[in-house]
């Protein structure tokens, strides 16, 4: 009986450990110019003039999806795919990254922070749906990724048609759980995907099941363990996210990923987070119009 | 209030699971529970003082620390018991501590002059407890008993984040398709808790009265 004790507490503290290994990934691959000048160029009266002469912005990330926003504990910066497309922004509005306030945003709390204007902008892998269009503003997409399983190596999940009766993991309400319950599968809800990844991990869950792109991200910090598998089998439009009360912050959202899109920093930001699962550089989907 | 309508079987279908919980995680707490009390108020030391310990580690443990080290540390050992017993073991360990608690307060109330009654007519230990004390402190505990399970119902709502797809998971997966209705449905899933805990404190009603002294 001690033994097994000893051994679930021995457990716990390598499931504590392990939640703060690094990354190591904090690099900038985007050379991003910060404007100096930047409130000048902005109308009376609008949220990025406002934004701009304060000097501050404070932008929802995500801190547990590599690739997209990730920040370990040791980290005083996030890195990631979204974190890069934020930092696009706010260097527009003439605040340089290590000025950004990066507050951390979980699926369930991001429209809420919108609301309460607890942040300005969210760059969470944030999908773009018409429920979410009526409580808060979707600029975008900058990305587009779907649905794909995550799996261990050698398992006998090679994609969608195999989960029907496996246990697969997800974050608790996900859309991602929803359409594998729809397919038979049994949907297992964690609170954050680190603690669904650790289950596929330690097999306690056949598959983890989320955006393709941040399968990627976990499958390579464990490419000896974890692979994806199978084709996206959905279709998850990534957008930034703004308050509907500023709703001219759209139109200069959309310019400025525009602008990214255009000259190769876009590109640049890919190829230093997410192309490093060895993934290929996509061609930028087209935005939608601001209303 | 149309997305609690549109909704009503999956809502039906998640309240369903935190019944099942409830109902066997309570089950299993109140045999365990009274177990325990029973080695607490029992002559033997070593019991006793087993028990003790037992109540005094996992009482004092947070659920949900328990439920993480049962939910993530079982399958690093390996240990296969699926998600729905790993959540009961996890309820049960922890609310049987409680139970065990108020049904020790209840013997307690029953003054030591029954004991050494019934031991005078020669009951042994185990006839004592189950024909002349615990009956009575049944009685007594009622009220609390039923805290106890009011709480483990409200207490299965953290579940939804270990694997279990019961009504807080529900709650959050219409939040996470029906934004803009936020209301309606934390409105709608308080209410399911509150069907559920008020037939608890019915029960405890009823019992009460049925076992009114006369």
């Amino acid at each position: 009986m001690k033994r097994v004790q000893f051994a679930v507490l021995a457990a716990t503290a390598a499931l504590i450990l392990g939640a703060c290994g690094s990354a190591g990934d904090d690099e900038n691959p985007v050379d991003t110019k910060v404007d100096d000048n930047a409130a000048s160029q902005f109308e009376d009266g609008t949220a990025m003039k406002a934004i701009a002469e304060s000097g501050k912005v404070r932008i929802g990330v995500k801190f547990d999806q590599p690739g997209l926003g990730f920040k370990s504990a040791g980290d005083d910066q996030p890195a990631g795919f979204d974190v890069e497309m934020a930092k696009i922004v706010a260097a527009k509005l003439g605040i340089s990254a290590d000025k950004v306030e990066w507050v951390e945003t979980i699926s369930d709390n991001r429209e809420p922070f919108l609301q309460k204007g607890t942040v300005d902008f969210v760059f969470a892998s944030y999908s773009i749906t018409d429920d979410r269009r009526k409580v808060v503003g979707q600029a975008g997409p900058y990305f587009l990724t779907g649905q794909q399983l995550l799996v261990k190596k050698g398992s006998d999940i090679k994609g969608v048609d195999d989960i029907k009766g496996k246990e697969v993991c997800s974050v608790t309400g996900s859309t991602s759980l929803k359409q594998v319950e729809e397919k038979g599968a049994k949907a297992r809800g964690f609170e954050t995907y680190s603690q669904c990844r650790d289950q596929v991990l330690d097999g306690g869950v056949d598959s983890m099941t989320t955006d393709g792109s941040i399968l990627l991200g976990y499958a390579a910090l464990n490419p000896d363990e974890l692979e994806v598998v199978g084709e996206p089998f959905s279709e998850e439009r990534i957008g930034m996210g703004y308050s509907q009360d500023k709703p001219e912050l759209c139109q200069f959202l959309t310019d400025t990923i525009q602008e990214a899109m255009d000259n190769g920093d876009w590109a640049k930001a890919f190829e230093g987070t997410l192309g490093k699962s060895g993934a290929e550089t996509p061609t930028p989907p087209t935005m939608d119009a601001c209303a | 209030m149309q997305v609690l309508i549109d909704n009503f079987d999956k809502l039906l279908d998640a309240f369903g699971k935190t019944f099942q919980l409830f109902v066997v995680a309570g089950f299993l707490s109140l045999i365990f529970g009274t177990m325990l009390a029973a080695m607490r108020v029992g002559p033997v030391k070593v019991l006793d003082r087993a028990a003790a310990l037992y109540v005094t580690i996992f009482r004092n443990t947070p659920l949900l620390v328990l439920l993480l080290l049962v939910v993530f540390g079982f399958p690093k050992l390996d240990i296969r018991l699926g998600f729905f017993w790993m959540n009961i073991l996890a309820l049960t360990m922890y609310t049987s501590t409680f139970v065990c608690e108020a049904l020790r307060s209840g013997v307690n109330s029953i003054p030591l002059g029954q004991a050494e009654a019934a031991r005078s007519i020669g009951l042994g230990f185990t006839q004592t407890m189950r024909n002349v004390v615990l009956p009575q402190s049944f009685r007594a505990v009622v009220p609390p008993l039923a805290s106890v399970l009011i709480a483990l119902t409200k207490n299965t709502s953290l579940c939804s984040i270990f694997g279990i797809a019961e009504g807080t998971a529900a709650m959050k997966a219409l939040l996470n398709d029906n934004t803009a209705d936020l209301w309606p449905i934390v409105i709608g899933i308080a209410l399911g808790y509150i069907i559920i805990v008020e037939l608890i404190s019915g029960a405890a009603a009823l019992l009460e009265r049925h076992w009114r002294i006369a």
